[in-house]
């Protein structure tokens, strides 16, 4: 099944435009019409847009506050009186502090290359897997296909531990190498089942022609399938690179240097110093490390939620 | 499964498929192989010896295991990520379910509500529990402000210095980031819902809560079962959100079995003991795995048994 295209949404509206207009036909019979037509307003009100303007308020506010506490300066952020939603005199201090006087923007590019190198090399690996389990059907491919699922399932936070004695063995210790290697773990198992998923939906008869013209399995996977499944690329690459951006337990355990951290174990080991905590920074260091995965996000957000969706749904 | 099979022979590169399949396995297969099946193997091996960092270790059967159980610390942290686990997995359900009923439902702007409503689950998990710290500070806690201005209170609360604060402070930052996966993916399954099941309801003069308790619910059974298991199995093994707030602090009172392995692993420098204490969260995963597998078992019943 191709979980990955949602029903149109008209079809979704329609559901519920039918449920709704159901509940006042059923329990209201014989009311005159606009008072069931106000009734319903303020129903929706009460049933939808409020509960729905909470759930925004709450599940937002969390960054309303990272970003006016970037701006706040120090004097505010350790007031009680004044209103602390607002900012009255807004500064770029915490912002240069943490561009100039710490090592956030090598913690920035090193999140960005382990990022990037480990979601090219799963998506390298995952597509030729996909391919081989999906298609070329060798012997024991349902079992291989079975155990990547179970790959999928293995968390890292039980893995740090053994894979720390592996990353030492190598002499990967404290490099970027430890993460690109690392990151993979979790991210072919879920690139491969996402484009397993994606390939079940190619039609057969595409490969069968080509076949008989007299193409190789590479020609094939290159010139016909990878084409056709460049929504399933975008879906995968983008989850695998939000998922490296996000990573924390191995970065945290493998690096020890600060000119090799990635933002977000840079932000906690390096930023808290003591009990002074400089909050106008760290929240910065924050904003700063949740911006590009937002933004790049808010371009593919279809992608990503169809990756999402359909890995939960296969 | 497709029902039409790959075509068998023709071609030189059919022949040999299978070569051709472990070919193109390789490069994965390496990766996970080396990072994945060897060092889980070697947890299991580690957590049999009292290996220390920069010392091996020697084998000393169920001593780490016998240790961990009689150690307070580690039954409190068991406790702790079992209420974790539970608590927060029901507000995520709770939560996730009526949020997927609202953002169901004809919306003005609805691709934009639906696209900002999963960003808490975007953002790298360590830097929003950043912004979490600050919220509970103890002197500045924005939350305290309010309810104080509000007269609701006249002491600022401490949100993560008091054992059962604590608690409830993390596990309801883990609810605000886990709510929005669980309710983009139940969205996804009321989507696939067809809208027919409701007309046929609503002729038959079912109430909204009929419809949704003999309609919605029914349907969606399979895919909670799926997304909530995906949820439990991030939720017992977290890790970032503790860290980041507490330490496991204060008195142990909120160290997960994921926190205290790294504290006794990596700064501790027992990676023996470490170990053991990760390899005891598997059961409870497999746990979780095998009631996924049957509701996937029950998913492909439901459909007639044609999709996979």
């Amino acid at each position: 099944m191709s979980a990955t295209n949602p029903p149109p949404a008209g079809e979704a509206a329609a559901a519920a435009r039918i449920a709704e207009s159901a509940a006042p036909a059923a329990r209201s019979g014989d009311d005159v019409q606009g008072m069931r037509y106000l009734e319903s307003r303020t129903r929706r009100l009460v049933t939808l847009y409020l509960p729905l303007g909470a759930f925004l308020f709450v599940l937002l506010f969390p960054f309303y506050w990272m970003a006016i506490t970037t701006f706040k300066p120090n004097a505010e952020l350790i007031s009680r009186e004044g209103n602390p939603f607002l900012v009255l005199d807004p500064t770029l201090a915490h912002l240069r502090k943490l561009l100039f006087d710490t090592a956030y923007p090598e913690w920035l590019w090193n999140t960005m290359l382990v990022a990037v190198t480990s979601t090219f090399l799963s998506i390298a690996c995952s597509v030729l897997a996909a391919y081989a389990i999906e298609r070329l059907r060798f012997r024991g491919s349902r079992y291989v296909g079975m155990s990547i699922f179970l790959a999928y399932l293995v968390p890292p936070s039980i893995l740090f531990i053994p894979l720390a004695a592996v990353i030492q063995k190598l002499g990967l210790f404290d490099t970027r190498l430890a993460l690109i290697c690392t990151y993979p773990t979790f991210l072919i198992p879920f690139c491969t089942w996402l484009l397993m998923g994606y390939f079940r939906s190619i039609p057969f008869e595409l490969e069968e022609c080509a076949l008989v013209d007299g193409a190789s399995r590479w020609q094939i996977l290159s010139r016909i399938i990878l084409p056709l499944a460049v929504p399933g690329l975008i879906s995968a690459g983008i989850f695998a690179f939000t998922l490296s951006w996000n990573e924390f337990i191995y970065a945290l355990t493998f690096i020890s240097s600060s000119e090799v951290k990635t933002v977000p174990v840079g932000v906690i080991t390096e930023l808290v110093e003591g009990d002074v905590y400089h909050w106008g920074s760290l929240m910065a260091g924050a904003l700063m490390g949740s911006l590009p995965v937002a933004i790049l996000y808010s371009f593919f957000v279809e992608y990503y939620v169809s990756g999402l969706t359909g890995a939960v749904k296969e | 499964m497709t029902s039409a099979a790959p075509p068998a022979g023709g071609t030189r590169w059919l022949d040999n498929r299978n070569v051709l399949g472990a070919l193109f396995m390789l490069p994965a297969a390496v990766l996970l192989l080396a990072f994945l099946t060897y060092p889980l193997g070697l947890g299991v091996w580690l957590g049999f010896t009292d290996t220390k960092i920069g010392r091996p270790g020697e084998w000393v059967g169920f001593e780490n295991y016998e240790f961990l159980w009689g150690d307070s610390v580690t039954r409190l942290a068991l406790f702790n990520t079992l209420f974790y686990t539970l608590v927060a997995s029901i507000f995520k359900f709770g939560l996730g379910l009526w949020l997927a009923l609202l953002l169901n439902k004809h919306l003005p702007f609805k691709a934009f509500i639906r696209a900002i409503v999963l960003l808490p689950f975007i953002v790298p998990t360590a830097l929003s529990a950043i912004a979490f710290w600050w919220i509970y500070d103890a002197q500045f806690s924005v939350i305290s402000w309010v309810l104080t201005k509000a007269g609701l209170i006249d002491r600022y609360i401490d949100f993560l210095g008091d054992p059962w604060n604590a608690r409830f402070s993390t596990i309801a930052a883990n609810i605000w980031r886990g709510v929005p996966f669980v309710a983009i993916c139940l969205l996804a399954g009321l989507q696939t819902i067809s809208p027919s099941y409701y007309e046929a309801a609503s002729l038959d003069g079912a109430t909204p809560w009929q419809q949704f308790r003999y309609v919605t619910l029914p349907l969606l059974t399979p895919i909670i079962a799926v997304v909530m298991t995906f949820s439990v199995l991030f939720t017992f093994t977290d890790f970032q959100l503790i860290y980041v707030l507490t330490r496991g602090g204060p008195l142990n009172a909120t160290h997960l079995m994921a926190t205290l392995s790294f504290q006794r692993a990596i700064p501790g420098g027992s990676l023996g003991e470490g170990a053991a204490l990760a390899v005891a969260m598997v059961p409870f995963l497999l746990a979780a795995i095998l009631f996924s597998y049957f509701g996937l078992q029950r998913r492909r019943w439901q459909q007639g048994g044609g999709d996979a």
